[in-house]
């Protein structure tokens, strides 16, 4: 044999080994989306059934007529749009707490040389550790106390003070900016809080924008803080809203997975308004490992 | 030292928000709570300080205790090996480029921003016994599916599936954790003849586990406080059923837990629930930082 035959024969059975993989590789995407789809395929479908094709057997698979009406029905059976509202009046503002807050604090943590800076910025990263039934007794105890059960303050207040997460993810950012940037304008005469405003908060763009997507998107999400302060049927946020239906009206999944395609078009819709942020904020929660 | 004692008032100025957030959210009651955790207390009366006996109770005389203990300690030990799997697959079979790989990277995330009551409700109907998809695909293949959700033994199995479903931001970070393999590498092991499994074996796995092991310590925090598909389901099954059936087979420690400290009123008894489960947490991230040393690598 020589040379040149046993190259080519290494490489024909390179090639062949590639084609292999590529043949895996898209096998095993098309079982696994299938499986993934499968739900979403039923979740819709399921929406748009009249009543008497939900427990049929063998099932309907596309919906005849296709009802639009129950999307109709869905919105008024479990005031749809007053839970809405109340999710709003929550996410809303704990959004722009959050975002502002933290960036204030990510400041103090990041441009800002002081004693004492690395200690307490070990504590607040520590915190993220502790699970939120710690301090679930005695936040509500306190609440209670100040007669804030069955309104939006429990959910709300505590952003006004940073959230750690997001502090950590700020901070992350601004030390990654050249220092020059501020010890200029401090040459200037510039005030701390002018340096922050006005040459910081610009910049740090890209972390704010992450950390109003994932706070809004964790709002609309949050179950267990509604669930504990939150008694009134009218003050539900969707989330329970949808639950407390649930549980009520168990047997009329049609309605349901309409409630439930309709909670969660508008985060779908925003994922695809804001690919890149959303996937930069998913991403850089793994880098800090 | 006047202009560090300036720095100082500047630094305190921009974290005070968080400081005192921190003393008000976080330390006052940390501390409450471990006091609470040593008494009696119903939010009537005031708390009596009954010694460790919240701890003995739990630890040796609660059998519902044991069930949640037990129900929780599956969902780390087999559901989230089983979502980290399905994770790493995904991304693996994502870490190319091309305009399908961007379709099924949309497709493979997107159960993971369906709200997640959204998605439990969503998912009691995909598994419902007799009419739900699941089944009658299974049926259609000659099989016969099990009870999922309404029988003890398949309902956590149940979740465990619910859950490879929406694994979606875990296969983000192992992405993003892939992206860091250099070109280079598997230039020179393709040099050497090396094939796709082999490269994946030698190469990718080991560049991956400082990921691998950010999401095991982040999954298993989250895991050991599993609560919100499991309280929908379970309590979704009838109008005055309790969370947690049926027959306590998803009785998980949150949601035993929640019960202790808003059903029946005992406060102190939770706590020291909530301080056993910190503890338990504590030591495992520990353990697996220890553990972290023999097959984690970094800076390859």
């Amino acid at each position: 044999m020589t040379l040149n035959t046993l190259s080519s024969n290494r490489w024909r059975s390179k090639r062949r080994q590639e084609i292999v993989r590529v043949v895996l590789v898209t096998l095993l995407r098309v079982a696994l989306g299938f499986m993934v789809a499968v739900p979403f395929f039923w979740l819709v479908t399921t929406s748009l059934k009249p009543e008497n094709q939900l427990f049929r057997v063998p099932v309907v698979w596309i919906p005849q007529p296709i009802m639009w009406s129950n999307y109709v029905r869905a919105v008024q059976y479990i005031p749809f749009f007053t839970y809405l509202k109340n999710t709003l009046t929550i996410a809303v503002p704990a959004t722009v707490f959050t975002t502002v807050s933290s960036s204030f604090v990510a400041y103090g943590f990041s441009r800002i040389q002081w004693p004492g800076r690395d200690a307490v910025f070990m504590v607040l990263i520590s915190t993220m550790m502790l699970p939120y039934q710690v301090t679930m007794v005695p936040l509500f105890v306190v609440f209670k106390n100040l007669g804030w059960i069955d309104t939006y303050r429990p959910l709300v207040v505590p952003t006004l003070f940073g959230g750690a997460f997001y502090i950590f993810l700020i901070r992350q950012f601004l030390m990654s900016l050249p220092m020059d940037l501020q010890d200029a304008a401090r040459i200037d005469g510039c005030s701390e809080l002018r340096i922050y405003a006005q040459i910081m908060l610009p910049l740090t763009k890209p972390a704010l924008a992450t950390t109003a997507l994932l706070t809004f998107i964790g709002y609309w999400n949050e179950f267990l803080m509604p669930l504990i302060y939150i008694n009134t049927n009218d003050k539900f946020p969707l989330a329970l809203g949808l639950q407390q239906f649930q549980r009520q009206y168990g047997a009329e999944w049609a309605l349901l997975m309409a409630a439930s395609t309709l909670m969660t078009i508008p985060i779908i819709i925003l994922f695809f308004a804001t690919q890149k942020t959303f996937i930069r904020g998913i991403a850089l929660t793994g880098i800090k490992g | 030292m006047r202009r560090s004692l300036r720095k100082l008032a500047m630094g305190l100025f921009f974290v005070g928000p968080w400081v005192i957030g921190f003393l008000g959210f976080t330390l006052y009651p940390m501390v409450m709570s471990a006091y609470y955790s040593l008494t009696n207390y119903n939010l009537v009366n005031p708390p009596k300080y009954i010694g460790w006996n919240n701890y003995i109770r739990l630890l040796q005389m609660d059998p519902q205790f044991k069930t949640a203990i037990g129900n929780t300690m599956y969902m780390v030990l087999f559901g989230l090996p089983i979502w980290l799997f399905v994770a790493l697959v995904m991304a693996v079979l994502l870490n190319e480029k091309g305009k399908l790989t961007t379709f099924f990277r949309t497709l493979f995330y997107l159960p993971s921003v369906v709200p997640t009551v959204a998605a439990s409700v969503l998912w009691m109907w995909v598994l419902n016994p007799q009419y739900g998809i699941v089944n009658t695909l299974l049926k259609s293949l000659g099989f016969s599916g099990p009870g999922w959700f309404t029988d003890p033994k398949w309902s956590k199995p149940g979740l465990i599936l619910m859950g490879a479903w929406a694994t979606g931001g875990t296969m983000i970070i192992f992405l993003a954790g892939l992206q860091n393999v250099p070109e280079a590498l598997y230039e020179s092991a393709e040099l050497d003849g090396a094939g796709w499994w082999r490269k994946l074996v030698h190469i990718t796995l080991p560049i991956l586990t400082p990921t691998i092991f950010f999401n095991l310590i982040m999954g298993m925090i989250s895991t050991f406080q599993y609560f919100t598909q499991a309280f929908v389901i379970s309590r979704g099954a009838g109008s005055n059923v309790p969370p947690g059936g049926p027959l306590g087979s998803t009785l998980f420690y949150a949601i035993y837990l929640y019960q202790n400290a808003f059903s029946y009123l005992r406060m102190g008894y939770a706590a020291a629930m909530a301080w056993l489960l910190f503890i338990v947490i504590l030591v495992s991230t520990l353990l697996l930082f220890r553990s972290s040393g023999k097959w984690v690598h970094y800076d390859t």
